[in-house]
C-alpha cells in the first residue's frame, strides 16, 4: 500500500514484513529509528514469534545475530558509524561463518571529529569483510532491496549490508509502497537454514584453519561473492516481475546511450544527480548520463565496464575517501576502465554531511576543473588552521 | 566406572564420568596438553548438562585453548552442537542461539564456555549484557588464571605474585600485582541472576552436581570451574587435580552456590591447610620461596585465602 | 513544486508540522518530501525542516534554499536563523505571532501573523502550534486543503489530541481566509 512515511519506519514495516525470528537494537544515531519502529511491531503483536533484544553495545548486537542465525532462524540488526568498527571483528566473522544476516546500515561518517551527518565512511570501511554491501537510491529502494537481501542472503549463505544513508533517507518522509504480508511470504518463503543447532544437525560451526587449508576457505568466499552477481541480478528479476518495481539489481544506467559524461555514484545522491543531469542536458550540447552503482560488493566489473565503455568522460561523485591516497569508488572504477582511454574524474562530496546542491554539481559536471577534487571545499577554514599553532606544518597548502 | 563392591552400594553416589553410558561430549583425540585442566572440566560439564537434558544441549565457545585444541580442520572433537565465533562475544552469541530457540520453541538449553582471559577481561561487556537480561544461558568460565592459549600472559583473574609472561618477578617486582584482578562470581551475583556457582575439577562430584543443577534453571546461570594448567602454572601434568584438590583445601578456591545474588550453600573444608602446600608445587610461585625470596612473602596469598574461609564460612581460620 | 521551510525551535513540532504537511499533500495525490535539517536532538535548540510538495516524483535532496514560502513557528529564530533568505519574491511567510512584525524586506511578501501558540494552548492545552500553522497556512496558500491537514493530523495523531488539533487546526484556517 501506498503510504507516506519516514524511511525508518518504512524501513521498520519491511522489514516485519520478513518476519525475522531474532533482531537485535543497540542505538546508534541516525539508525535509532528503524530498531524502534521493529521493536514497536514485535510489542503490538504485528511480528510474531520474534524475539527483540536490546543489547549493550554492537558489538553484542552482531553477536546475537551471529548466534541466532548459527540456530537457524531468519535475523536482523542495524547500525551505522562506530557502531559499525566496534562491531568489526564480529562483521568479518558473521560472513566466514557463512551466516545470512541482513544488516541496515544507516551510513555515517567516522570520527573522530565526532560527526553524527551521512557519508560513506562507514560501509568503505567493512568493503572487504566479505558482505554483500547494497545501496539504495531513494526510500522505496531501501525498502525492496531490505526484501530481496533475505532471499539473496539465504540463498548463497552469506550476510548483506543494506546501506541506507543516514538522516538523508532515514529521516526523510516520502511515499513509499510497503507490500502485502501475503505477497512478500511467497517472495521470500520460510526460512530453511542449512544448518540449526539442534541434536540432528550437530555441526561444529567456526573451526581453527591452518595455512593448509586457509587459502582455499577464502577462494570460497571469495567465489561465493562472484557468484552472488548472478543471484542478486535473478533476484531483482523476480522482485520485478512480483512486486512491478525496478528495484536493486547490480546497477542501473539513466540516459546512458550515446552520453558523452556518465556521473557514477551510489545512494540517495544519485536523485541530486539525476536533477543535474536533466538541467544540463536541456540547455547544453554535452550529452550526460548517469550510472548508479547498486551492488558496490560484489563489485560489478563486466557490467560497468559494459555501461561505461562508450563514455568520453567518467565522473565518480563519492562520499568517501582514502586518506593520503584518494577516491575509492573512482579507483575501483579507474581499474575497470584501463585502457579504454576515458577520463575518470573523481569529485569528493558530502563529506560529514556537506549540503551537495544541484547547482554545485552542475558546476563541476560541466567543467571539471581537476582530476581529483572536494566538492565545496572551504579554503578560508583550512587557511584558518594552518595559521594555528596546534597544526602540524610541514607542508603547505 | 564404578564398581559393584560394598561401598558403591550406598545409593548410586557415582558420576557422569564414571559411567559407560558417558557421552564423550568432548570426546577423545583432541590436542589438548597433558593433563589439561580445561578439556577435563569442559567434558565433565558438558557430558553432566547432556545427560541432564538427554542431549538436548547447544555450546557457544569463545576463542581460546578449549577451541584450538577441540576443533582443526577438518577434525573436530565435539559430539554436540556447537560454534565458535570469537574472543569477547561468547555469551552475547550464546544469548543470539536462546533466542533463535525461543522463537522457535524449542527446549534445547544453552551453554556458553571460555576461559578467563575469554570471561573476566575481554568477554566481560557481553557477559554482563547477558546477566542483565536475565537470557536463558549456562556460562561456563574454565579458571586457569591467566592466557595460557597465547603463552600464558596475565589476566584479571591472575593470582596475586603469580609469575606469568607480562608479570614476571624482578627485583622490587614480585609477580603479579597484589590487589589486582576480579571476583567475577560476584559480580554475577551484583547482576541478580537466579544462579552462581564456583566448582573446581578437584571436586567433580560438586561439579556435576551444580552443572546439572543450572542447566535446568531459566534465566541466566554462571558457573566458575577451577582447572589447573600444567603449562601455565609450572607442575608435572600428572598433578593437575591434586593442585585443584589443594587450592579448595587451603581456601584459595571457595566452593559455594549463590541464588539470586545471595550465598546459599558453601563446602566446608574438612581439614584447611596452609596455602605454602599449594603454592610450592607450582613454578608460577618459585620466587615466592627460593633462596631470594622475601621470607614470608606468600603470606599474603594467605590472607586472601583466610578472607574466603572467612567470607563464605569454610571453616576455622587455621594458618595466620 | 512548491517548496516550503519552516523554522522553529526543538520541542514546537517543527518536523511533525513538515511531515503533516507532506502526509496532506500525499493524501491529495501528490508527490512530497518532508525532512529535519538534521542534527542532535536537543529542546529549545533552533530547528529548521523542509518540505516540497509536487506533482511528478521528487529526486533532489539538497535542503531547500528558495522557498515558496517559510512558516515560523517562533519568532524569536528569525533573525539568527535567517529565516526570509532565499524566499521567492510574493513568497508566503506564515509567522506564529499574536502581533503583528514588521519586516522591512527588499521584496515584496505575502505575510500572515497569527497567534497559534495561543491557539494551541487555548484549545489543545500545550504550546505546540504545528497543526494551528498548517490550518492557517492552508487558507493562506491554498497548496493543501484543509480537509488534507484535518486527515494528516488524524493520521499522526488518535484520540482527544487529535480532536482537539484538528479543532484548532480549523479555527485558524477560518480566521486566515477571514482576515484576508
Amino acid at each position: 500500500m501506498l503510504q507516506q512515511l519516514e524511511g525508518s519506519q518504512a524501513l521498520a514495516k519491511a522489514i516485519a514484513l520478513c518476519r525475522p525470528q531474532v533482531v537485535c537494537a543497540y542505538p546508534i544515531t541516525p539508525q535509532t529509528h528503524i530498531v524502534e519502529g521493529i521493536g514497536e511491531l514485535v510489542r503490538n503483536g504485528t511480528l510474531k514469534n520474534c524475539e527483540f533484544l536490546n543489547v549493550e553495545s554492537e558489538m553484542a548486537a552482531i553477536s546475537v545475530a551471529i548466534g541466532s542465525e548459527a540456530a537457524g532462524v531468519r535475523s536482523y540488526t542495524a547500525t551505522s558509524s562506530q557502531g559499525l568498527l566496534y562491531m568489526m571483528e564480529a562483521v568479518y566473522n558473521a560472513s566466514g561463518l557463512e551466516l545470512p544476516i541482513v544488516m541496515t546500515l544507516g551510513n555515517r561518517t567516522i570520527g573522530s571529529p565526532i560527526n553524527i551527518w551521512n557519508d560513506h565512511s562507514d560501509a568503505m570501511s567493512v568493503r572487504d569483510a566479505g558482505w554483500l554491501m547494497l545501496f539504495a537510491e531513494n526510500n522505496q529502494e531501501a525498502v525492496d532491496l531490505h526484501i530481496q537481501a533475505f532471499k539473496i542472503a539465504e540463498s548463497i549463505k552469506c550476510p548483506v549490508m543494506v546501506c541506507v544513508d543516514g538522516f538523508v533517507l532515514t529521516h526523510a518522509y516520502e511515499q513509499v509502497n510497503i507490500p502485502e504480508q501475503n505477497e512478500v511470504d511467497e517472495f521470500l518463503p520460510k526460512y530453511n537454514p542449512h544448518i540449526s543447532m539442534d541434536k540432528k544437525h550437530s555441526y561444529a560451526i567456526g573451526a581453527m584453519v591452518s595455512p593448509n587449508d586457509f587459502m582455499e576457505v577464502r577462494y570460497l568466499a571469495h567465489k561465493r561473492q562472484l557468484d552472488a552477481l548472478d543471484v542478486i541480478s535473478n533476484v531483482r528479476e523476480e522482485f520485478l516481475s512480483k512486486f512491478n518495481r525496478n528495484s536493486g539489481g547490480l546497477i542501473r544506467g539513466y540516459n546512458i546511450d550515446g552520453a558523452d559524461t556518465v556521473i557514477v555514484a551510489m545512494g540517495s545522491v544519485l536523485g541530486t544527480i539525476k536533477d543535474a543531469v536533466d538541467n544540463l542536458n536541456a540547455s547544453g550540447n554535452e550529452k550526460f548520463g548517469v550510472l548508479s552503482i547498486i551492488s558496490y560488493r560484489p563489485f560489478p566489473q563486466n557490467e560497468i565496464k559494459k555501461a561505461l565503455n562508450q563514455a568520453k568522460r567518467v565522473i565518480v561523485v563519492e562520499k568517501a575517501f582514502a586518506l593520503g591516497k584518494g577516491g575509492i569508488l573512482s579507483q575501483e572504477i579507474e581499474l575497470v576502465l584501463k585502457g579504454l582511454n576515458i577520463d575518470v574524474i573523481s569529485i569528493i562530496a558530502g563529506i560529514g554531511g556537506r549540503i551537495i546542491t544541484k547547482q554545485m554539481l552542475m558546476e563541476c559536471f560541466e567543467n571539471p576543473k581537476d582530476k581529483f577534487q572536494f566538492l565545496g571545499l572551504n579554503r578560508a577554514t583550512i587557511e584558518k588552521e594552518y595559521q594555528s599553532p596546534c597544526i602540524s606544518k610541514v607542508g603547505k597548502e | 566406572m564404578s564398581s559393584l563392591t560394598m561401598g558403591n552400594r550406598f545409593g548410586r553416589n557415582t558420576t557422569v564420568q564414571s559411567e559407560n553410558n558417558r557421552p564423550n561430549s568432548l570426546t577423545s583425540g583432541h590436542r589438548a596438553c597433558q593433563g589439561c585442566g580445561e578439556a577435563l572440566a569442559a567434558r565433565c560439564s558438558l557430558d553432566a548438562a547432556y545427560i541432564e537434558t538427554k542431549g538436548n544441549i547447544a555450546v557457544v565457545n569463545a576463542t581460546g585453548c578449549l577451541e584450538v585444541f577441540s576443533c582443526a580442520y577438518p577434525e573436530n572433537s565435539w559430539n554436540i552442537p556447537w560454534v565458535h565465533s570469537l574472543f569477547g562475544n561468547a555469551a552475547a552469541v550464546a544469548s543470539g542461539v536462546a533466542a533463535a530457540f525461543k522463537s522457535q520453541k524449542k527446549d534445547i538449553r544453552v551453554i556458553a564456555q571460555g576461559g578467563d582471559g575469554g570471561t573476566t577481561d575481554i568477554g566481560m561487556a557481553c557477559l554482563s549484557g547477558m546477566f542483565e537480561r536475565n537470557d536463558d544461558v549456562l556460562y561456563i568460565c574454565y579458571d586457569n588464571e591467566a592466557y595460557m592459549n597465547t603463552g600464558v600472559q596475565r589476566s584479571s583473574a591472575t593470582l596475586t605474585f603469580a609469575r606469568t609472561a607480562t608479570t614476571l618477578p624482578n627485583g622490587q617486582y614480585m609477580g603479579n600485582d597484589i590487589r589486582t584482578g576480579k571476583n567475577v562470581p560476584e559480580i554475577a551475583m551484583a547482576h541478580g541472576i537466579p544462579y552462581v556457582a564456583s566448582a573446581s575439577i578437584g571436586d567433580i562430584h560438586d561439579l556435576e552436581k551444580k552443572v546439572k543443577k543450572a542447566i535446568h534453571i531459566k534465566g541466566a546461570k554462571y558457573i566458575q570451574i577451577h582447572s589447573p594448567c600444567p603449562l601455565g602454572w609450572g607442575y608435572p601434568t600428572e598433578n593437575t587435580i591434586q593442585l585443584a584438590k589443594l587450592a579448595i583445601k587451603c581456601g584459595l578456591y571457595p566452593l559455594f552456590e549463590a541464588e539470586n545474588g545471595v550465598v546459599v550453600n558453601s563446602t566446608a573444608i574438612d581439614n584447611i591447610i596452609s596455602v605454602e602446600s599449594y603454592l610450592k608445587g607450582q613454578k608460577r610461585f618459585a620466587h615466592l620461596f627460593g633462596k631470594n625470596a622475601q621470607v614470608n612473602s606468600w603470606k599474603v596469598i594467605q590472607e586472601l585465602a583466610n578472607n574466603h574461609i572467612r567470607k563464605y564460612k569454610l571453616g576455622e581460620v587455621v594458618y595466620e | 513544486m512548491f517548496q516550503v521551510r519552516l523554522h522553529g525551535r526543538g520541542g514546537q513540532g517543527v518536523v511533525t508540522a513538515a511531515e503533516m504537511l507532506s502526509i496532506s499533500a500525499f493524501l491529495e495525490g501528490k508527490h512530497a518530501q518532508a525532512f529535519p535539517s538534521f542534527g542532535s536532538e536537543r529542546m529549545g535548540a533552533p530547528v529548521q525542516a523542509f518540505c516540497r510538495i509536487s506533482e511528478n516524483e521528487i529526486r533532489s535532496r539538497e535542503p531547500i534554499m528558495n522557498p515558496d514560502a517559510v512558516i515560523i513557528l517562533d519568532r524569536t529564530v528569525i533573525e539568527p536563523a535567517n529565516a526570509f533568505s532565499g524566499l521567492k519574491e510574493n513568497g508566503y511567510a506564515l509567522i506564529n505571532s499574536s502581533t503583528k512584525i514588521n519586516v522591512s524586506l527588499s521584496k515584496s511578501l505575502k505575510i500572515k501573523c497569527i497567534g497559534a501558540t495561543e491557539i494551541a494552548l487555548d484549545l489543545v492545552g500545550r504550546p505546540i502550534p504545528n497543526a494551528v500553522l498548517l490550518g492557517s497556512f492552508s487558507a493562506l496558500t491554498n497548496i493543501i486543503k484543509i480537509d488534507s491537514v484535518i486527515k494528516a493530523i488524524n493520521t499522526k495523531f488518535s484520540g482527544s489530541i487529535a480532536e482537539k488539533n484538528v479543532k484548532a487546526a480549523q479555527i485558524a484556517y477560518e480566521q486566515t481566509l477571514g482576515g484576508m
